[in-house]
């Protein structure tokens, strides 16, 4: 696709997207906020995965303890501060995802994949087995957090579309904010780091401090999205910090396509949207998703975003160059 | 603790450090020489598992469903191989995963359909269901033993065929070097396609020797695959040696954590697993 057709395209989304409470029913509205959470979980995957060359397998591990945050934030009879426990959750978020980064860092290619997993593991057992978040049970969210500021309340988060929009402007502006990181000489490194580490070692860049600096930018945007799937669906169980989350979001980045924001959000949309589709045929819709997931890997490398180019590249006879 | 109930975890450990070993040897087999990481390995376990409840329902005792069963997993080893795995080794990393991922979704479906949901019992052979008498009122049963004694023997076995075997030599060598292994005229294709039915056949016999005490229950592939990459990281990944060690310590681990810790009991083994990898972060018997 080029570059033309794609901005079109985007803005052609972007566009739906913000008109879309005005016509669509409220239930689809907030399937439309999942996958924008997802969308955001799933890009700030990607700048570890496409950008930097970092497999995590426990990615879900930030965003679940984000979403811990603010669920253990939330009085009983009270809603939290949404100026505060959102900054919180993020801060936790980002420190788990600091601290683990300085283990897991240390290791490479198939250890690392298996160590973030690891890692990942221990979070949900820590949410799992010790009462400290309810136990397996999780905890509900019984009120949104309050956007007053000094008795003054831009938004309320308990109407429906003030909490769409709201999860529309994080998503841009997490998007805004990674296009901007790898616009950035900071994002270049990463980039380069992936290419060839040992070269940007030799150029004199501590990779190890940007990797971790990644790591840890990735957990915290991670725990944004947590923290707002956490309010959109009013309860968080240890299952937001399982496996299955982490090889979710790992799917999303690889279906879309790696290396490529518009690819995390591309996966996600298709996500969420065949596992809509498949739970409406059948009850063992796992089966379905799992053909097309091995489908998906053995005919389409590349993903979605690939997909196109590889199609008239095919036409036209040539051979794909992706 | 009293001593008799010290002996008793001492040899749950060792018979439950024995039972991963035999899942993990075949995980980090398959990656040391053909660089497969396979997520679907707990489903091997799982498969297993099932055969067995299934076996032993059609023969009426659980040794005949292992003699019939294991077999069909090496054959069903073979197949997958064949069908699937043989498309991966090119492949990077992040596609194995994503593959085996659905693999996983798939094996468990596939069973949701065939034998449901619920949880299923297998009974211990007549010959073996007695237990030990250790104090007035504490007795060990000799099923478990029998495990840990099964599962010591193929460890030998293991040992004897990598070691002192043709086999075992091309194995040693394709984990060091494919290529050199290819130009030597070995069929590496047959090799890997041997070794992966065998990783399959081991997993799958843990998950039959294990029907009797843990029963046979949706899911159960999963929480033996996550253990079973623990081992397979904290010993090294392509070694078979590190993984019995490692089997050995989170065996022990998992069990005292559970009688000394029970709050923090799921935690222990990834505790144990930082703490291994900030001593030697490649595992310990990391090869070359």
């Amino acid at each position: 696709m080029n570059s033309q057709v794609s901005t079109i395209f985007k803005l052609a989304v972007m566009a739906g997207v913000l008109a879309f409470p005005a016509f669509g029913s409220d239930f689809y509205a907030e399937m439309v906020a999942k996958v924008l959470i997802l969308a955001i979980f799933a890009m700030s995957l990607d700048l570890l995965v496409g950008f930097t060359g970092l497999v995590s397998f426990g990615h879900a591990a930030y965003f679940g303890i984000a979403a811990y945050v603010v669920a253990l934030m939330t009085p009983k009879y009270d809603p939290a501060n949404l100026w505060l426990a959102l900054p919180a959750s993020v801060l936790a978020a980002a420190v788990a995802a600091f601290v683990i980064g300085l283990f897991v860092l240390r290791t490479k290619g198939i250890y690392f994949i298996m160590v973030t997993l690891a890692f990942a593991q221990m979070a949900y057992y820590v949410f799992h087995d010790t009462p400290v978040g309810g136990g397996s049970d999780g905890i509900y969210l019984n009120f949104k957090p309050d956007a007053a500021i000094a008795g003054w309340a831009p938004f309320d988060l308990n109407e429906p579309h003030h909490l769409y929009y709201f999860v529309v402007a994080a998503m841009l502006a997490v998007y805004g904010l990674l296009k901007l990181v790898l616009r950035s000489p900071f994002g270049r490194v990463l980039v380069g780091i992936r290419s060839n580490e040992h070269r940007m070692l030799s150029l004199g860049y501590a990779t190890f401090r940007y990797k971790l600096a990644a790591f840890t930018l990735a957990g915290a945007l991670a725990g944004v999205a947590g923290f707002l799937y956490a309010v959109l669906f009013g309860f968080v169980t240890p299952e937001y910090l399982s496996w299955h989350k982490s090889g979710d979001v790992l799917l999303m980045v690889i279906l879309g396509g790696m290396g490529n924001l518009g690819g995390a959000v591309a996966g996600a949309v298709a996500l969420v949207g065949l596992q809509e589709i498949f739970t409406s045929v059948t009850k063992h819709w796992q089966l379905l998703m799992g053909l097309t997931i091995v489908a998906a890997v053995l005919f389409m490398p590349g993903g979605l975003t690939a997909t196109p180019a590889r199609i008239m590249a095919r036409i036209n006879g040539g051979k794909s160059n992706v | 603790m009293d001593f008799v109930s010290f002996l008793i975890q001492v040899l749950n450990s060792l018979q439950y450090g024995l039972l991963l070993f035999l899942v993990a040897s075949g995980l980090t087999l398959v990656f040391g020489i053909m660089g497969i990481i396979n997520l679907a390995h707990g489903s091997f376990y799982m498969v297993g598992a099932y055969l067995a409840f299934a076996l032993t329902g059609m023969t009426g005792n659980l040794m005949l469903a292992i003699a019939l069963g294991l077999p069909l997993a090496f054959v069903f080893g073979a197949i997958l191989e064949w069908a699937l795995f043989s498309h991966l080794y090119k492949r990077d990393h992040l596609e194995q995963v994503l593959l085996t991922y659905g693999l996983i979704l798939i094996f468990e479906e596939l069973r949701s359909l065939a034998v449901g949901d619920e949880v299923h019992g297998v009974t211990i052979p007549e010959l073996f269901s007695a237990s030990i008498p250790l104090s007035d009122n504490l007795s060990y049963p000799v099923y478990r033993l029998v495990i840990s004694v099964v599962c010591l023997a193929l460890a030998g076995g293991l040992y004897w065929l990598i070691q002192k075997t043709r086999l075992g030599m091309m194995i040693r060598a394709g984990s060091h070097d494919r290529d050199m292994v290819k130009a030597l005229g070995i069929d590496i294709n047959l090799l890997y396609r041997t070794v992966f039915a065998l990783g399959v056949a081991l997993a799958a016999l843990a998950g039959m020797l294990a029907a009797p005490i843990s029963s046979v229950y949706p899911g159960m592939g999963s929480s033996v695959l996550i253990i079973s990459f623990v081992i397979v990281v904290i010993g090294g990944v392509g070694s078979v040696w590190g993984a019995l060690v490692a089997a050995l310590v989170i065996g022990f681990a998992d069990t005292f954590g559970k009688v000394l810790l029970p709050d923090l009991a799921g935690l222990m083994v990834y505790l144990v697993m930082a703490l291994v990898l900030l001593w030697r972060p490649e595992g310990i018997f990391r090869k070359g």
